[in-house]
């Protein structure tokens, strides 16, 4: 009847996962008594949940990446905590297998639910107010996309609680994650919540990339688009073009686990290197598909704050686009050392550097976008600062491991550890505060407190120096990744300096809440009622903060990159002219994203558990949703201009 | 005092005790040096530009028009293309300088190791001497060591980071390394692959000794007894982790290409180790 599920799926005998569990459990129910209690279902219901409207969506996305911050974070001090403890003979608090769930999870999490979550969320919201349009090309389809990827997240921290995570790293490499190894049902969680949530990734690539494509302001041809949408073009081609390779490996590995083919098995002919192969042909366009976005919030920050163009922007599209293609023609080098032959191994080397000339470029561009600026220092300046000087030392240790030979004795050593998470923290991760500080005001109306902004930067900065230096020494000193104790004592010192590193990191998390808090409890001193608080260049700043429903009432056009600029240039109040609608038309709310997510929860969980009649109910449960849909009356909905507008307001 | 700091950073790979390693240890040198000409001014750039012109210094300039500069632009595309012009040169010929199979010029003749790995540990056969250890390596100093190298479970990585390249395990698959000791010592190897619950401690020793004290090595495993027959290699291969090592006096012909072969459907003799043997940490 329940298939693999039985009471021995709880973690009871295990203290650790099972506190983890309770607070996990206590935190939801406390949000559910408290929206109970303050009668805050209706709204959020009509409001938020089922909202089709891309800057609520954007919100929900970047919440949901804050919060999985938190839960990946908690499994990276416990990693740090745990090797800082396990030196010499010592085997720390952890036993390797809930450690091996614990790296593994933290991968999985701040790669797909932060990284991802946080960069889909950003663009999600800024790119059509930067296009001047009034929402994404498929507004309903960008709800299924985001409750897609919170039932994935929901599927893997179930899995907190019932049965386990993989215990096999990120990618889950076979033949370690095939049946004859990997027997539970961890490898399982992790390729069903990855599968659902990457179909939501995918339909929001082809969302946003039909978006850019056909649907921007009158005039703006694809060279005066601001540069942010450049990026996020590139990202979202690159999502269009690489997530299906990565579903249709995962459901190869998924046949072989559930149906006893052999893709990737030891036996009958399987070969796990095709896995290898074929998981980094969607593993380094990824990469590019996070660190995009955030080099176009840097391009975007510096230029607002410097008061001045872009320096070079047609050499950035050009850059942009060069790395959109080239990123699809390095895979190999994170395999050097399966003993390919010289000549492949050569090529992808030269293939990986020259991917660093575009972004090399982008780098002395920026650079010169501050020359000849008047550069003010609010909290978004710090974050873009602090990624040019660390980013182009993860950048070093990126083209050191590009060199064949060199990689030979890095690859997969903490060197390594610590240059991805260089270029992840110090790219993607400064790239998503920097934007989430920089259009946090224009989402909600008011800024957020500069002074903890700031502290929550240097906590960052100095935290992930602290963290990761010394892992590069024990990369060199030649320690390697995922190892759950080891014998040199003498690495002890460093994993100490590396734990309070990540300690200070901690403070900069908890200062991210308390900076929330602060900000909406003084709100009314900080509204900001321009709709343009930083002085901007792009239409985003050219409507109210937070902006209406429709965002424009009437369509800007446009004539530069910088449209909004050159409006206040020539003293015109606003990029928009001629008087407004009586009404505007905007799309009608929808639950199917959420009603959709509940079923693939259900049928998520039912093959997880091999519970095959769940999973039939929950695939029929999608398939009855999708038809109701089809079969809708209207999806419009008339608003009054200037009466009651709905507005993102706290 | 900066002895003891210098001989607590000069460790692992940055501490090279043979060809591989060393050629290895020059190229992280000269690529570190030639990107951080260039790295170190744009980080002083960086922080220079933006100090220069923040917005209440009065004798910085304003262009708040200034975008392109052709010239800037040549420059800024020819910086990053010609480091990368350098250092591709240097990894295409490093690629086949210090490829992994590429046998190690010596007037030496070459010693033949085969290695498996195994749940959690290495088994290393000496095909030409018929003994084999388990995690422990045995080689004589100055001599060329060419290994051929499987897995008979999940993926591993072979690696000896004073020794220089690592070298990828696979299941049904041989690859080859070529390493060397310059000088008798012990370094110590891992996996650099994860591969499970006993991971961390598939860890061994690479015992170099001059010839002579290999020679009398040799003599004592032949003399020492243990022979490893498919019974006795498939007791071996059940899982089992921090492996103290050991070695065996005798092994028998063709066990290596027997394990390469075991799951291959054509060829193969059943020779299963981990599949059909119970792991008690698996489960839900």
């Amino acid at each position: 009847m329940l298939g693999k599920l039985s009471w021995a799926a709880i973690p009871f005998d295990q203290p650790i996962p099972m506190i983890a569990s309770l607070m996990v459990m206590l935190t939801i129910s406390a949000v559910l008594v408290l929206v109970t209690w303050k009668g805050w279902w209706h709204y959020l219901w009509s409001e938020w949940i089922t909202s089709v409207d891309h800057k609520r969506i954007g919100v929900m996305y970047v919440l949901l990446a804050l919060v999985m911050l938190v839960r990946g974070f908690i499994d990276a001090i416990m990693m740090r905590s745990q090797l800082a403890l396990a030196a010499g003979g010592a085997q720390g608090y952890l036993p390797p297998e809930h450690y091996n769930q614990i790296f593994s999870a933290h991968g999985t999490i701040m790669i797909f639910f932060v990284a991802m979550t946080f960069m889909v969320g950003l663009m999600n919201f800024v790119v059509p107010l930067q296009l001047g349009i009034r929402d994404v090309a498929f507004p309903v389809l960008n709800s299924v996309s985001f409750w897609l990827t919170a039932a994935g997240v929901l599927l893997v921290n179930m899995s907190l609680v019932i049965g386990e995570f993989a215990r096999t790293g990120w990618l889950v490499y076979p033949p370690l994650s095939e049946l004859a190894y990997s027997p539970g049902v961890g490898v399982d969680y992790y390729l069903w919540a990855l599968q659902i949530s990457g179909v939501g990734t995918l339909l929001s690539g082809i969302n946003l990339t039909t978006t850019i494509l056909k649907l921007r302001a009158p005039g703006m041809g694809y060279m005066k688009m601001p540069i942010f949408c450049w990026t996020a073009l590139a990202s979202n081609l690159l999502i269009v073009a690489a997530f299906p390779i990565l579903t249709a490996t995962f459901a190869m590995l998924l046949l072989d686990r559930y149906l006893g083919f052999h893709f990737f098995t030891n036996e009958a002919g399987g070969n796990a290197m095709m896995y290898i192969n074929l998981i980094w042909a969607w593993g380094h366009p990824e990469v590019y598909i996070l660190i995009l976005p955030a080099f176009g919030v840097f391009s975007e920050v510096i230029a607002t704050f410097s008061g001045k163009p872009l320096f070079g922007y047609r050499s950035m599209v050009i850059a942009t686009m060069a790395i959109c293609v080239l990123s699809f023609m390095v895979w190999l080098h994170h395999f050097f050392t399966m003993g390919a032959g010289a000549d492949i191994n050569g090529f992808f080397g030269i293939m990986t550097m020259i991917i660093a000339v575009p972004t090399g470029v982008k780098v002395f561009n920026w650079l010169f976008t501050l020359y000849g600026g008047r550069l003010r220092f609010d909290a978004p300046v710090y974050w873009a600062l602090g990624f040019m000087v660390t980013f182009v030392v993860g950048g070093m240790t990126g083209v050191l491991l590009a060199i064949p030979p060199a990689d030979f004795v890095l690859h997969n050593s903490l060197f390594l550890v610590a240059h991805f998470h260089n270029v992840i923290i110090g790219g993607v991760l400064f790239g998503a505060f920097a934007g989430y500080t920089f259009w946090f005001p224009k989402a909600f109306g008011f800024k957020l407190d500069e002074r903890i902004g700031k502290a929550i930067f240097w906590c960052w900065f100095i935290g992930f120096y602290l963290a990761f230096m010394p892992l590069y020494m024990l990369g060199l000193m030649g320690a390697t990744r995922r190892m759950q104790h080891y014998d040199v004592a003498g690495w002890q010192p460093l994993m100490l300096v590396a734990l309070l590193g990540a300690i200070i990191i901690l403070a900069g998390i908890v200062l991210t809440g308390v900076q929330l808090v602060v900000s909406i409890r003084t709100r009314e001193q900080r509204r900001d009622l321009t709709g343009d608080p930083w002085d901007g260049r792009t239409l985003e700043w050219s409507t109210s903060s937070p902006p209406p429903a429709w965002n424009f009432a009437i369509l800007p056009s446009v004539s530069g990159i910088d449209a909004h600029w050159e409006a206040k240039a020539n003293h015109k109040s606003s990029v928009q002219d001629g008087p407004d609608p009586k009404s505007i038309a905007v799309p009608r709310n929808s639950p199917i994203g959420f009603v959709l997510a509940f079923f693939a929860v259900i049928t998520g969980f039912a093959l997880i558990w091999h519970i095959w009649w769940m999973a039939i109910a929950g695939l029929m449960g999608v398939l009855m949703t999708v038809l109701a849909h089809a079969w809708r009356v209207e999806d419009e909905v008339e608003y009054p201009v200037g009466g009651e507008m709905p507005r993102a307001v706290i | 005092m900066s002895d003891v700091a210098d001989s607590y950073w000069r460790t692992g790979v940055l501490d090279p005790q043979g060809p591989v390693g060393a050629a290895q240890n020059t190229i992280l040198l000269n690529a570190t040096t030639i990107m951080l000409a260039v790295i170190i001014p744009v980080i002083v750039l960086t922080l220079g530009f933006a100090w220069w012109f923040r917005h209440n210094n009065a004798r910085a300039r304003y262009m708040p028009d200034w975008s392109y500069s052709g010239r800037i632009e040549l420059i800024v595309w020819s910086i990053p293309a010609m480091v990368v012009l350098f250092l591709g040169g240097i990894a295409w010929v490093g690629s086949h300088d210090l490829d992994p199979s590429k046998q190690i010029a010596s007037s030496a003749a070459p010693l033949n190791v085969q290695v498996v790995s195994l749940d959690w540990k290495w088994l290393f056969i000496y095909p030409e001497l018929g003994v084999a250890s388990v995690n422990s390596l045995a080689v004589p100093a100055g001599v060329p060591i060419r290994f051929q190298l499987t897995s008979a479970t999940v993926m591993n990585s072979f690696f000896v980071p004073q020794l220089g390249s690592q070298i990828y395990t696979m299941e049904g698959m041989t690859t080859r390394l070529n390493l060397l000791a310059d000088k008798p010592g012990k370094y110590p190897g891992l996996s650099a692959q994860f591969s499970g619950e006993g991971f961390s401690d598939m860890r061994f020793v690479v015992d170099a000794m001059p010839q002579q004290s290999f020679d009398q090595w040799i003599a004592d495993t032949r003399s020492g007894g243990g022979d490893l027959d498919k019974a006795s290699y498939l007791q071996l291969a059940r899982p089992s982790s921090a492996v103290a090592s050991s070695t065996f006096g005798q092994v028998e012909q063709n066990l290596f290409n027997d394990i390469v072969n075991s799951n291959n459907p054509v060829s193969g003799t059943p020779l299963t180790g981990h599949h059909s043997a119970p792991s008690p940490s698996d489960g839900t």
